[in-house]
């Protein structure tokens, strides 16, 4: 199985797009008439925000269609979206904190549902590594953790659209139907990050699926090579060794 | 809050994109190191496979012999 097909291609868009969307969030954007200068920062905590969010849901749909079909590559996919999801929630959060503290003065705001759902939404992802890594059979663990990807991924839209229908205290709702007018320029800048940072995921989704059949592919040839020698069986690990 | 004058928000702005490109290269470091795995691995198979074919050799001679 190949997965780096077409890597180039999208590295290389990867690059122009967020080059592009830096360029225009910088020389062509606008600053915000409220906020300032530090609104700039929007243009990379919402698109980093939403990649992450989908890539949650994209572990999830990968989830069910490898309960649906039993293939182990549909697991390792899932498995490769929900770890660049989490980088990226990483991002979502200290990018997130830093505007808090330009913006509001503090880091972080207890009573904002926007940022507790999200954190709450990342601590839950981050409990599918340890329970990857706590089940040894191969095959249990890909059934477990689709059926976690698919669960933690059916409640990140619930999540999501809760917390739109909450009280909002400070966080802005940027893409409401009240709030979501923002200037051409800004919004077409927004728009290529969004672009750009998608773009920027899936390539280094492809690129970790890539690496990680790789190292798959040339365990199972070195046991089937040096299997008569007697080869100690696979150690434990949170990532799919099979495919 | 009243929006920062310039130099008090550019450290903020430089500092949330730092911390984008940051993630973005100790990814890449990490990956890096991965392949470096992965070549180790493939000069593992490759000595595997040619103490293989001299063993293989090795036997064909003494059988002619």
């Amino acid at each position: 199985m190949t997965f780096g097909r077409g890597l180039r291609a999208l590295s290389i868009a990867s690059v122009v797009l967020i080059t592009g969307a830096f360029a225009l969030v910088f020389f062509y954007a606008p600053n915000d008439a409220d906020q300032g200068f530090v609104q700039k920062i929007f243009y990379v905590h919402v698109p980093l925000g939403i990649v992450a969010l989908c890539g949650f849901v994209a572990g999830g749909i990968f989830g069910i269609r490898h309960l649906r079909s039993g293939d182990r590559a549909d697991d390792l996919r899932s498995y490769v979206a929900i770890h660049i999801s989490l980088i990226l929630a990483v991002g979502v959060l200290v990018t997130g904190s830093i505007w808090a503290r330009a913006a509001w003065g503090q880091w972080w705001v207890w009573d904002e549902p926007a940022l507790v759902s999200f954190l709450i939404v990342f601590l839950l992802y981050a409990c599918y590594q340890p329970l990857r890594f706590s089940i040894e059979d191969p095959e249990r663990q890909a059934r477990y953790a689709s059926v976690f990807a698919i669960v933690a991924g059916a409640f990140t839209p619930l999540n999501f659209l809760a917390v739109r229908m909450a009280e909002s205290l400070v966080h802005p709702r940027v893409l409401s139907t009240t709030g979501g007018s923002m200037p051409g320029e800004m919004r077409m800048t927004f728009l290529v990050s969004l672009v750009g940072m998608a773009c920027l995921f899936v390539t280094l989704w492809k690129y970790e699926l890539a690496s990680k059949s790789a190292s798959i592919q040339l365990r199972s040839l070195r046991r089937r090579l040096a299997g008569d020698d007697g080869l100690a069986p696979l150690t434990r690990s949170a990532a799919p060794q099979q495919l | 809050m009243p929006a920062l004058p310039l130099d008090d928000a550019g450290p903020y702005v430089a500092a949330a994109y730092l911390v984008f490109l940051a993630l973005i290269l100790i990814y890449v470091a990490i990956m890096a190191t991965k392949l470096g795995r992965i070549e180790r691995e493939i000069s593992e198979i490759t000595e595997i496979v040619e103490r293989r074919e001299g063993d293989g050799a090795q036997d064909r001679e003494e059988e002619r012999v």
